[in-house]
C-alpha cells in the first residue's frame, strides 16, 4: 500500500478543501470497499479525508412528508430505522441482502453508492481493465463473465454495479444530495450513474471533489407495498446474481403503480420503466408480469455466459410481482 | 495543513488505553496483534471475508482488517481477550466449549466477538435478511438456527463446525432471555 495523509474534519467546508483539487485525496467512509482496494493496489490515495466525523449521521423525516438518510449513517443504522422498515421495506431488505453484519456496521450509505465494480478483471492490476487502466482493453467480454452484465453494457466494460441498496434507492426515485464549494446540490438517483459508453472510468456525474451529504427519499403512496428479493449463488454474503426492488399498488385488480427495479444485470440499479409502463393500468394478472418483463428484457445482450440472468430476472419480476399483488388486493 | 503519513492515536483496548504512534497504513488487526500484542484476533483472509478478525468497536461488531488503526482513534476496542469477566468465561464462550463450537480454533475469536455482537443487535430489535417480516410495528424477531446462520455469515470456519456454532449461539441466547 502506498503511503498516505489522514485528516479528520468536523466540518463539511473544511472537508471539501481538502478534497477538492488535490488529484490524490480521497474521501473515507467505512472503507470496506476503499481500503480493501487500496491493499490491491488499484486504489493508491495520497490523502484520506475521513467523513465519518462530520454532521451526517442518521435518518429524519423530510419536510415533503419523505425521509432523509444522511450519508454517513451506516447501512446497519439505516436497515434498521423504523421508519424505513414502514415506509420503504425494500430498501431495508437490501441493505440487509447486502454484505455481512459487520460489513453493514462499517458501511456508510454515501459510500455504498460509490463502491466499485466486484468484476475480478478490475480488481487485478495485472489484468487489462478499461474502467481501472482506460485504454487497456476489457478482460471480461471474452473471459470470465458468468455474473457480469445484460443490460446496457458496451464493448469497452461489461462490469455490474454491486450495491443492493442503490436497486431501492433506485425504485424509490432517491435523490442524491451533494456538496461543493459552490453549494449544495441534488440530482436524481436515475441521473447519477452514466452510461458505461466509451468511458467505464467515469461512473458518476459527481464533480471532481464533491461530497455526498444525503440520500432523500420522496413521500410515496406505493413504497409501503414493496419487496426487495435476491438471487445469488449460495444463501448469504454474496454479491447478487439478479436482484428486484419491486413496489405494486392494486385496486380492484388493477395496476395503478408500479415501479422496478434490477440489480446485477448493467453497470447501475436498472430501473424498469419498460416493464412499469407496460403494467400501469393494465390487469395485475401473472400473464401480464410476464409480458411486463418481457418488454424490459427485449433490450437485453447477454454475453456467452450469462444468459441464465436474462430468464432469471424474467421470473424475479413475474415472481414478486405476483406476491406483492396477492398481498395488496 | 501538513500531510503527515503517521499519526498519534489513543486506542482503549479492553479497558486499558494504548498511546501509539502508527503508519497511517495500519490496520486496527495490525496494531492489536503487532503493536500491542492482542493476538486473539485473527488474520484469515485480510480482506474482510472470513471474520476472523472481527473487534467490537464501540460496541459494534466490525472486521479489524478493513479498520484503519487511525481511522479507529479515541474508540473503545474489545477483542476475545477480553469478553471474560475478572477470568469468568461468559456464558457464550462455556457454550462453544460444551457443544463443541470449534475444531482447529482459528475463527472462534472472530465468531465470539461477532456473536457478542449479534445478540446486541438481535436485542435492540434489528431485522436481517432472513426475517419474515421486517415492520418495526410486529413482534421482534425470534431468534432461530436460520436468523443465526443469516446472522452469522461474516465469520466463516473452514473445519465447517457450524452446527455446534449455532447450536451455542442459540443456547446463549436463550439462557440470556432467561435471565433478562
Amino acid at each position: 500500500m502506498k503511503e498516505f495523509a489522514y485528516h479528520r474534519p468536523s466540518q463539511i467546508r473544511e472537508a471539501l478543501t481538502m478534497v477538492v483539487g488535490n488529484e490524490g485525496a480521497q474521501y473515507l467512509g467505512g472503507g470496506t470497499n476503499l481500503v480493501d482496494l487500496m491493499k490491491d493496489g488499484v486504489e493508491m490515495p495520497t490523502r484520506l479525508v475521513d467523513v465519518r466525523h462530520l454532521p451526517l449521521d442518521g435518518v429524519r423525516a423530510a419536510p415533503g412528508g419523505g425521509l432523509v438518510i444522511g450519508a454517513t449513517t451506516t447501512n446497519s443504522d439505516a436497515a434498521a430505522h423504523p421508519e424505513v422498515r414502514r415506509r420503504y421495506p425494500a430498501l431495508s431488505q437490501a441493505v440487509l441482502a447486502g454484505a455481512s453484519g459487520q460489513l453493514r456496521n462499517m458501511a456508510t450509505v454515501g459510500g455504498n453508492l460509490l463502491q466499485r465494480t466486484r468484476c475480478a478483471y478490475y480488481a487485478d492490476p495485472s489484468q487489462p481493465c478499461n474502467k481501472r487502466s482506460p485504454g487497456s482493453g476489457c478482460s471480461a467480454i471474452t473471459g470470465e463473465h458468468h455474473n457480469h452484465a445484460v443490460l446496457g453494457w458496451s464493448d469497452h466494460c461489461v462490469a455490474t454495479h454491486p450495491s443492493d441498496m442503490a436497486v431501492a434507492l433506485a425504485a424509490f426515485d432517491a435523490v442524491v444530495r451533494y456538496e461543493t464549494l459552490d453549494g449544495t446540490h441534488e440530482i436524481p438517483l436515475s441521473e447519477f450513474y452514466l452510461p458505461v459508453g466509451a468511458t467505464p472510468q467515469h461512473e458518476t456525474v459527481l464533480p471532481s471533489g464533491a461530497l455526498i451529504t444525503a440520500v432523500s427519499l420522496p413521500k410515496s403512496a406505493v413504497s409501503p407495498r414493496s419487496q426487495y428479493r435476491k438471487v445469488r449463488e449460495r444463501a448469504s454474503y454474496a454479491f447478487a446474481n439478479v436482484s428486484i426492488a419491486a413496489a405494486l399498488d392494486v385496486h380492484e385488480g388493477t395496476v395503478r403503480s408500479a415501479r422496478i427495479a434490477l440489480g446485477g444485470v448493467a453497470s447501475c440499479p436498472w430501473r424498469a420503466r419498460v416493464a412499469e409502463s407496460v403494467l400501469q393500468d393494465g390487469a395485475a394478472t401473472a400473464d401480464k408480469f410476464r409480458a411486463a418483463a418481457d418488454a424490459e428484457l427485449s433490450a437485453a445482450k447477454p454475453l456467452r455466459d450469462n444468459g441464465y440472468k436474462v430468464t432469471l430476472a424474467r421470473n424475479l419480476i413475474e415472481a414478486v410481482l405476483t406476491e406483492l399483488a396477492a398481498r395488496t388486493k | 495543513m501538513t500531510d503527515d503519513i503517521r499519526s498519534e492515536i489513543l486506542l482503549h483496548v479492553n479497558g486499558r488505553t494504548h498511546r501509539l504512534s502508527v503508519d497511517n497504513r495500519r490496520t486496527l488487526l495490525d496494531a492489536l496483534r503487532e503493536g500491542m500484542g492482542h493476538t486473539g484476533p485473527k488474520k484469515g483472509c485480510d480482506r474482510g471475508q472470513c471474520g476472523a478478525c472481527t473487534v467490537l468497536l464501540d460496541g459494534r461488531r466490525v472486521v479489524s482488517c478493513l479498520t484503519l488503526a487511525v481511522a479507529a482513534d479515541g474508540a473503545e476496542v474489545t477483542t476475545v481477550e477480553g469478553l471474560a469477566d475478572d477470568g469468568e468465561l461468559r456464558p457464550l464462550q462455556q457454550a462453544f466449549i460444551q457443544l463443541d463450537g470449534f475444531q482447529c480454533g482459528y475463527c472462534t475469536p472472530g465468531q465470539l466477538c461477532s456473536a457478542i455482537g449479534m445478540l446486541a443487535e438481535h436485542a435492540a430489535g434489528w431485522p436481517s435478511a432472513v426475517t419474515a417480516d421486517i415492520s418495526p410495528d410486529g413482534p421482534a424477531p425470534e431468534l432461530d438456527a436460520g436468523e443465526v446462520r443469516e446472522r452469522m455469515s461474516g465469520n466463516l470456519c473452514r473445519c465447517g463446525a457450524y452446527p455446534s456454532i449455532v447450536r451455542a449461539v442459540l443456547e446463549t441466547a436463550s439462557r440470556e432471555e432467561v435471565t433478562r
